[in-house]
């Protein structure tokens, strides 16, 4: 029997929420072409993982274990992730557009001589042909291609996050856990990995936080982003930031929004001094509402902002804030 | 002994092209380049011929820069040489054009191979036109070498590649043995500006072109993998409120009384 493989990420005894995101999609699916949906963990996940995923909308759990998968080797997971696929043939396969999704999922569609849509925004099993036709935006935004994958199993998907909302958890959910062991040569880790460093940013952040404001390259410098600190503890929110902010160094990288940084879904999205283009929306298309303020009323950011002012950021801003201070 | 590092780059439609000039043919579903705003070298592949470059500035290597397409530009593909890259491989064929992921990537492994010797492979994390991000992980897996994406900072010691690779949240530090494959992207640093001792130089160079027979290739894996259903322009239609007042001051604190009224603060 074929699945709608997940492959998922777990941490701290818990899925990640894009792995929940991916479950909630692969359910979507299984209501088009009824088949089931399994997740794929790797390394010693605890029982909470497997009874969380099926709590969340799994019918099966894959506990891949392996003797090196622990130290989160990418080799490791490819070859044992590789020998899975090929003992239980998925028909599809859902990644999350992580670092470990982008990396695992191509690596894997070229071992296993298959295709693979990268950074899809949608997928639906087309009537007739029975195969998935997903939407995905190319060019940087600017456009949108729609496509068909080819009569060749399983058909890999790497999703953009935030598309789907997890399932609620329902203790009386069934599923069935299997156990896998993977004998892996170690000589195929060619890669040793010396020191991970962390820099998750204080407070809320970005993935989490339901009012974003973000900075752009025309706030001149590093200095500005105090008074969007400043804004963004008020409303309980976080700081985000455009590419150009992080690669001039005014912020880490970390704070980076847009395709190839994070990808936010707040309720409110304050930009400041941010002209939109496409590259960065990718990251914020998902928030409810954006707010512009820039001094070009001809930015592309005024074409999805629901409110904005055109004017000089540093007379607006301070008269924005002072004037919330005092709402509040 | 002299170190071979091969960079992988791409001529594309200029991502800075304005929206307004952006066009798409609906019948061949391509992108039609705007009029005036020639091509340009990937973004994300000037990071990695600055890697390279940076491992160049300290230690003895060569560096080979490869692109495979049709109808290159040679001012602009003669970029990376004039930053100081060493040798320019295209391959040059009309069967070269338009090849997707799968494609591309097998096209360029066999011309990787083709080029032999090579000790690291360095290409940009993604394209600005398809925004795969797929290529160099496909040229990895069949080259049969290992392979870290995203990586901000390499160094070559002792024959080991010493490598500062992004995480989603700060990075890690790895090594990794040769031959390797890295991606880079913003990251790494700006790219160098060339001299004007290099423009001079990339224009005595002339670049080694083959097309698609030199490569002795399975002509079948060239054949696009996905039915392309429609390339189109999606349509934002949110219309902007804007705000008012006597001045900026003014405006900034409508704005905030506005929001409060709409319950978003």
């Amino acid at each position: 029997m074929s699945d709608i493989l997940v492959v998922g990420e777990w941490s701290n005894g818990s899925l990640s929420v894009t792995t929940g995101e991916l479950i909630a999609a692969g359910r979507q699916l299984s209501n088009d072409c009824s088949l089931p949906v399994a997740v794929a963990v790797f390394g010693s996940a605890p029982e909470s993982v497997s009874q969380q995923a099926i709590e969340i909308g799994a019918d099966k759990v894959y506990l891949l274990r392996s003797q090196y998968l622990d130290d989160g080797s990418s080799e490791v997971q490819l070859g044992s992730l590789e020998k899975f696929c090929r003992d239980i043939q998925p028909t599809i396969i859902l990644f999350p557009k992580t670092r470990f999704g982008s990396e695992l999922g191509p690596r894997l569609s070229f071992r296993l001589n298959v295709v693979l849509a990268q950074d899809s925004i949608s997928m639906l099993v087309e009537q007739g042909t029975n195969r998935i036709v997903v939407h995905r935006p190319v060019y940087g935004g600017n456009a949108v291609a729609k496509l068909r994958f080819p009569p060749r199993d399983p058909q890999i998907i790497i999703l953009r996050s935030k598309l789907y909302d997890p399932i609620s958890a329902d203790s009386s959910r069934h599923g069935e856990v299997s156990e896998l062991e993977y004998d892996i040569d170690p000589d195929i880790v060619k890669i040793k990995r010396l020191e991970t460093v962390n820099r998750k940013s204080e407070g809320v952040s970005l993935e989490e936080a339901s009012i974003i404001v973000a900075g752009g390259r025309g706030l001149g410098g590093p200095e500005p982003f105090e008074q969007l600190q400043q804004l963004a503890d008020m409303l309980g929110g976080a700081v985000g930031a455009s590419r150009a902010v992080c690669d001039a160094g005014w912020l880490e990288h970390s704070y980076q929004i847009g395709l190839t940084g994070k990808t936010v879904t707040p309720d409110l999205y304050i930009t400041v001094g941010i002209s939109g283009a496409s590259q960065h929306m990718a990251g914020c298309s998902g928030a409810k509402d954006v707010v512009a303020i820039n001094k070009d009323g001809d930015a592309n950011i005024f074409k999805t902002a629901s409110f904005g002012v055109v004017g000089d950021w540093e007379k607006v801003l301070p008269a924005f804030i002072d004037k919330i201070k005092e709402l509040t | 002994m002299v170190l071979n590092v091969v960079v992988c780059v791409k001529q594309v439609v200029d991502p800075e092209t304005p929206v307004s000039a952006f066009k798409i043919d609906p019948l061949s579903k391509q992108v039609v380049p705007a009029d005036g705003i020639p091509p340009v070298v990937n973004g994300f592949d000037e990071n990695a011929v600055e890697a390279a470059l940076r491992i160049k500035d300290h230690t003895d290597v060569t560096v080979t820069a490869v692109s495979i397409g049709c109808g290159f530009v040679m001012d602009v593909m003669k970029k990376p040489l004039s930053m100081g890259v060493d040798k320019l491989v295209l391959v040059d064929d009309v069967e070269a054009s338009n090849l997707d992921a799968p494609a591309t990537a097998y096209v360029l492994s066999e011309t990787i191979k083709k080029i032999g010797n090579y000790d690291l492979v360095i290409c940009g994390r993604q394209a600005s036109d398809w925004d795969n991000a797929h290529v160099p992980l496909g040229v990895a897996e069949l080259l049969g070498i290992p392979c870290v994406p995203v990586v901000q900072k390499l160094e070559i010691v002792d024959q080991l590649l010493s490598i500062q690779a992004s995480l989603d949240e700060g990075y890690e530090i790895v090594q990794s043995s040769l031959p390797c494959l890295v991606t880079v992207s913003n990251e790494l640093g700006e790219p160098r500006y060339p001299t004007l001792r290099g423009i001079m130089s990339a224009s005595r160079k002339s670049p080694t072109i083959w097309n698609i027979q030199d490569l002795n290739l399975n002509m079948t894996k060239l054949e696009p993998s996905f039915e392309l259903l429609d390339l189109f322009i999606p349509v934002t239609e949110r219309s902007c409120e804007l705000i008012h007042g006597e001045n900026d001051e003014d405006a900034g604190r409508n704005l905030a009384l506005r929001l409060r009224q709409e319950n978003l603060l």
